[in-house]
């Protein structure tokens, strides 16, 4: 298998990506191809609202199941991609870019050192395979 | 899907202006002048005949699918056939044309029906206390987690906020429990399918409410650690609710109460045999040991004055959580179950749970080798396969699946549980004879010669059926629930 998983990135256990530099927040290539035909985006907060790392932000839906998103991290909600829930095949076809789904002011940076590079969120993706 | 392909006309297209089926008789009552808000120009219903109708809905029946019409197993389901004598039972005149709110006595019958269901349900899973009330399955789940939330508040213990759900469980399971306010922590399994019996005990602190716990799980696989997993959540406080919805793997062989759960729901329409899968309508008992009767939802039927035969009449629990649902719950279905039962007879029970699980574990044996099972041990009514191959990219457990309806065959359940890959989730049911195995085994092991030699037959399936693959994406994506937004999309 061939996913994409950008080097600047860090990625969660439950293949959530966030931008250290930007706050933003998506689900990985893995997830997109594990869950296929996505179909649907709902957010579950609004701008302004603080969420804790772990908090379900958002909920994805593809023609085989649904998923859950949480935040990698905590922090305020500065952004959401409402266009996304328009165009939910944006998560399939470009999972890093156009398919960002919030945007966060990261509270303590200190909590992104547990997540994973793309190196050893590769090696988790190989794994589960 | 292509539009072309669809040979069956909407009602609105086969309209003409002037037909009618139906001609209403005089009113007999004076007529009365609508508000004038309330009048309309227009009424865009489509006007037809009583032939046109008869034969769009004939026609569109044969276009369906059903355990009447060939073999079901689709995981999870339970998609028995259904005796036709269950049938003639719900048609008895005294059952079908009562009304709930009919003065007790004139419906004695109907409440001896219930009462009776109430004992032999009790003691088909070894609990004392039985309501009817709940509509189906996860109505049955969330009044039984409504019932946990009753019990810990009663004692004080208000901060029993967590239900822990192993991932084997029914989907429907952290939804119920986060419905009655409960916070949903998730249990893995292990590599033979069991709890991980040392994230349980990490998770039994005194925030625990209880564990909602599918026995056997959505594997197929009966929990073999199950008086631990039960003396455990019990040490902690908790209690342990037993999702029945798989009971047929065990009828009359063992019960919740005896393994010492606390509170189980039913599925009278799966275990017990009513047609289902059409979206209704289903019932959901739910019974309790000794320690929750008080609290199950009201009213439920006893015996009020003594005698033979005895007058029957409605109670309230003590704490009753109160009532769940309009009435007494689904009657039809209580009255299906309680002639299943009756003609099963006790041993019968049995033999049905032995058939189930010697056809699973036959199916299970007979494609080991052709697919792959992640879990592959002793099964109990169902087993769940992988649907895909190494030396064959690119097909998926739902191309399998379409390629199975060219064969005649309902699809197995895909993509659940999400612990397997690829999942095919298959419940052959007792009600299946070993020549209908052996065909459905001959088509999967077909299908996998395919999948390696023309893969493009999967991809583009099902060939043989009225329509040809839908686009489930599209239909996901592009709701037309109406004939306005068919014409609207053009």
């Amino acid at each position: 298998m061939s996913w994409n998983f950008p080097p600047n990135l860090k990625y969660t256990k439950n293949d959530e990506w966030i931008d250290p530099e930007t706050g933003k927040v998506g689900i990985t290539d893995y997830a997109q191809d594990q869950l296929s035909d996505v179909v649907y985006v709902e957010y579950l907060v609004e701008e302004g609202d603080e969420v804790n790392q772990g908090d379900v932000v958002a909920t994805v839906e593809s023609v085989k199941a649904a998923a859950d998103v949480y935040a990698p991290v905590g922090g305020k909600v500065v952004a959401l991609n409402t266009e996304l829930a328009d165009n939910p095949e944006w998560v399939n076809e470009d999972p890093y870019g156009q398919a960002w789904m919030v945007q966060l002011e990261i509270r303590d940076p200190s909590e992104l050192e547990g997540l994973m590079d793309a190196e050893s969120y590769a090696k988790y993706c190989e794994e589960r395979e | 899907m292509s539009r072309k392909k669809i040979r069956e006309p909407l009602l609105i297209e086969l309209s003409v202006p002037g037909r009618r089926a139906v001609r209403l008789p005089e009113p007999d009552v004076p007529e009365a002048e609508l508000p004038k808000h309330l009048l309309r120009e227009d009424l865009p219903l489509p006007e037809v005949s009583e032939v046109d109708v008869v034969r769009h809905f004939t026609r569109l029946s044969q276009y369906n699918y059903g355990v009447d019409i060939g073999f079901y197993p689709l995981g999870s389901c339970t998609m028995k056939y259904n005796p036709k004598v269950n049938e003639d039972m719900a048609r008895l005149p005294g059952f079908a044309y009562i009304h709930p709110l009919q003065p007790e006595e004139t419906v004695q019958g109907a409440l001896a029906l219930m009462y009776h269901l109430q004992k032999y349900l009790g003691e088909i899973v070894g609990m004392p206390g039985v309501s009817l009330q709940p509509a189906a399955g996860a109505h049955g789940e969330f009044t039984g987690i409504l019932i946990m939330r009753a019990y810990h508040r009663e004692r004080g213990e208000h901060q029993r906020n967590k239900v822990l759900v192993p991932d084997s469980a029914h989907g429907t399971n952290p939804a119920s429990s986060a419905m009655s306010g409960m916070r949903v922590v998730e249990i893995p399994s292990d590599e033979r399918g069991n709890i991980d019996l040392e994230a349980l005990k990490k998770e039994c602190d005194e925030t625990l409410a209880g564990l909602m716990i599918t026995n056997p799980n959505t594997l197929g696989l009966f929990e073999e650690h199950i008086e631990e997993v039960v003396q455990v959540v019990h040490e902690a406080g908790g209690l342990v609710y037993g999702d029945g919805a798989n009971l047929n793997a065990f009828l009359g062989i063992t019960r919740f109460g005896d393994m010492g759960f606390d509170i189980v729901h039913l599925n009278l329409h799966k275990t017990f045999s009513t047609p289902h899968g059409g979206g209704g309508p289903g019932s959901g008992p739910v019974a309790v040991a000794e320690h929750l009767i008080d609290f199950l939802p009201g009213p439920i039927v006893d015996i009020v004055e003594a005698g033979d035969p005895p007058t029957y009449g409605f109670v309230w629990p003590k704490k009753s959580i109160g009532r769940v649902k309009a009435f007494h719950g689904h009657f039809g279905v209580m009255v299906r179950a309680l002639t299943y039962i009756l003609m099963l007879g006790q041993e019968g029970l049995r033999q049905v749970a032995e058939a189930a699980v010697l056809n699973a574990n036959y199916l299970r044996v007979m494609l080991q080798d052709t697919y792959h099972i992640p879990y592959n041990r002793l099964c109990k009514h169902e087993f769940v396969a992988e649907g895909r191959w190494p030396d064959a990219p690119g097909v998926r457990a739902v191309d399998i699946s379409k390629r199975l309806m060219d064969f005649g065959f309902h699809p197995p359940t895909n993509y659940f549980p999400l612990i397997v890959k690829e999942a095919l989730m298959i419940e052959p049911t007792e009600t299946e004879s070993k020549a209908t195995l052996d065909a459905f085994i001959a088509a999967m092991k077909q299908i996998a010669r395919e999948a390696r030699e023309n893969p493009e037959l999967l991809k583009t399936a099902p060939h043989e059926t009225p329509f040809g693959r839908v686009d489930e994406v599209k239909a996901a994506r592009d709701l037309i629930l109406t004939w306005f937004d068919w014409e609207k999309e053009g």
